[in-house]
């Protein structure tokens, strides 16, 4: 593989938060539009190295590029170049729908010529061109989660970081969701996700798995089956994460 | 008697109708499962069967006692856990424990025997203040709370959200533990893998019980043909070009397959000719809980 196709590489990542080992000498790198699914068990270390990998958070050791920027000294070339939704928080409930997209896309210093025209596009490609001015706080959540995955992509960022997107939501807007996920994907945006769901495991095109700080596990998920001798990714993932702590 | 009757429970926020016409039944010693996603109604019709919210009409009985005129004795029978974690976060686990235990008129000795598979998991930590500690030790501890006075009805909203497959496992293995010492078991979920785990469920959408059956019967709601469609490269170019079909109904991603109904089954040899042209092998199989939760949506 080019160097030049890795839109993320680690090497080598440690972050300690004093005695406590969080990420043990992590190394992975990420293809250009690849869908990666990024699983653990709870506290395994995942949100402490997508927060590294966000600029958020300094790494103590290890040499790290996202987006081709320095995780060191390039942190705030990093955060205008992805994206981040999570399903705790992503959307202002008191502001309307066109006025989320406004704020976000604002933030990335977008020109408002070009808000107001990737605004009317995007709300005619959700079907949103009638509730354009509803309070977010009145939206269904299947509605408000896309939503918030178009506003986490709407600056077109290299990568975007998915954490548990699609907790709660029923079957139907989880498999929504997962498709406009494999459409991003195409137009060349990279895809970090995470979630608890094991069946999305089987929609990346590369899963690693994180067990007591260091990757336990990382290949397709075809490879990863048959490796395990198991039917499906749960069976990949209980067989991985029981033998953590 | 059934230990659980709830009958025609509706309840409205204003103009949103949160539950509509709600009623079953759980057996002493059942784990009785509801399914739905966020918004579906499920921690309103808890906090009804808790006596922490009334109903606009309807009845709730639990062990005999009415939640409304003899909420409690109601609250003394039942142990709730609600989905935000509402434990004191500013006392210890230990004090937490003994704290509940103190209102229920009991001590954490007496009902021991009961939490001690859970609580063993956190005594290490039980001088550490309940708000200090992670995601799993935190439901731990909720449960040991909601159990400590050994109520007949346990009632948990969502105690598996956010967790991950291996600590998932794990807490349901305990739920069976406890239902083997008599007591019964109401429980939401937002995952429908889960249900295999319970001894009935209901699947909850929009305020409403679309269907209630044992998990190994539940796809019996199901009438159509489906087929899983296993693809030699991409599921989801797959889908795309299945939804240009004429024939094509329905088609959703499962994993590295899709689903698929076609809209008569006249139109089966044209489909098989289609899946033949394109190398896809073909097989008819039995719904699963998420193709039948997706059928019912279409209907209610």
């Amino acid at each position: 593989m080019e160097r030049s196709e890795n839109i993320i590489e680690v090497k080598n990542l440690v972050k300690k938060f004093g005695d406590f080992v969080a990420n043990d000498n992590l190394s992975f790198s990420v293809k250009k539009g690849e869908i990666f699914g990024f699983l653990g068990a709870n506290g395994a270390g995942k949100t402490t190295a997508i927060r590294i990998l966000c600029g958020l958070s300094f790494p103590t050791s290890g040499e790290l590029n996202v987006a081709g920027f320095n995780a060191y000294t390039q942190r705030e070339q990093i955060k205008r170049n992805i994206g981040y939704m999570s399903q705790k928080f992503s959307l202002y409930d008191d502001l309307t729908i066109v006025e989320n997209i406004r704020f976000y896309a604002g933030i990335y210093g977008i020109n408002s010529k070009i808000i107001e025209s990737r605004t009317n596009e995007l709300l005619k490609t959700l079907g949103f061109e009638d509730i354009r001015n509803r309070l977010i706080r009145d939206v269904p959540l299947g509605w408000k989660q896309k939503l918030a995955f178009s506003v986490a992509v709407f600056h077109k960022p290299s990568i975007v970081f998915l954490d548990e997107p699609t907790g709660g939501v029923d079957p139907v807007t989880r498999r929504q969701f997962w498709e406009m996920i494999n459409e991003t994907s195409q137009s060349g945006i990279t895809i970090f996700v995470t979630t608890h769901y094991m069946d999305e495991a089987e929609y990346c095109d590369r899963v690693s798995i994180m067990v007591d700080g260091k990757i336990a596990a990382l290949d397709t998920p075809q490879n990863l089956k048959k490796i395990y001798n198991v039917g499906d990714m749960n069976g990949v993932f209980l067989t991985l994460a029981r033998g953590g702590k | 008697m059934p230990e659980v009757i709830v009958n025609s429970i509706n309840k409205s926020y204003g103009a949103l109708k949160a539950l509509k016409d709600i009623s079953f039944q759980v057996e002493k010693s059942e784990i009785f499962g509801i399914i739905g996603p966020d918004g579906a109604g499920k921690s309103s019709l808890f906090r009804i069967l808790v006596s922490l919210l009334l109903p606009d009409s309807g009845t709730v009985s639990l062990s005999g006692f009415d939640v409304v005129q003899k909420y409690k004795e109601v609250r003394k029978i039942v142990g709730y856990m609600p989905g935000r974690f509402s434990l004191y976060q500013d006392l210890s686990v230990e004090e937490n424990l003994k704290f509940y235990a103190t209102v229920f008129g009991t001590d954490i000795q007496e009902n021991y025997d009961l939490i001690r598979d859970i609580y063993i998991q956190i005594e290490p930590f039980k001088k550490r203040l309940a708000g200090k500690l992670s995601g799993g030790m935190k439901q731990k501890l909720a449960l040991s709370c909601a159990l400590i006075h050994r109520p007949q009805v346990l009632v948990l909203d969502e105690p598996t959200t956010g967790v991950d497959a291996v600590s998932r496992v794990e807490f349901w293995d305990l739920l069976h533990k406890i239902r083997n010492e008599g007591i019964t078991i109401i429980v939401s979920t937002p995952y429908m893998d889960e249900a295999a785990r319970c001894d009935r469920v209901a699947l909850m959408q929009k305020g409403e019980f679309m269907g209630i059956n044992s998990p190994s019967e539940i796809h019996k709601s199901f009438k159509k043909i489906l087929y899983e469609l296993i693809p030699d490269e991409s599921a989801y170019k797959l889908l795309m070009s299945l939804r240009n079909e004429k024939w094509c109904e329905n088609a959703w991603l499962f994993g590295q397959s899709v689903h698929l109904t076609i809209n008569s089954t006249k139109e089966e040899d044209e489909f098989l000719l289609y899946a033949k042209t394109n190398k896809i092998s073909v097989r008819r199989i039995t719904a699963g809980i998420e193709d039948t939760f997706m059928e019912l949506m279409k209907n209610s």
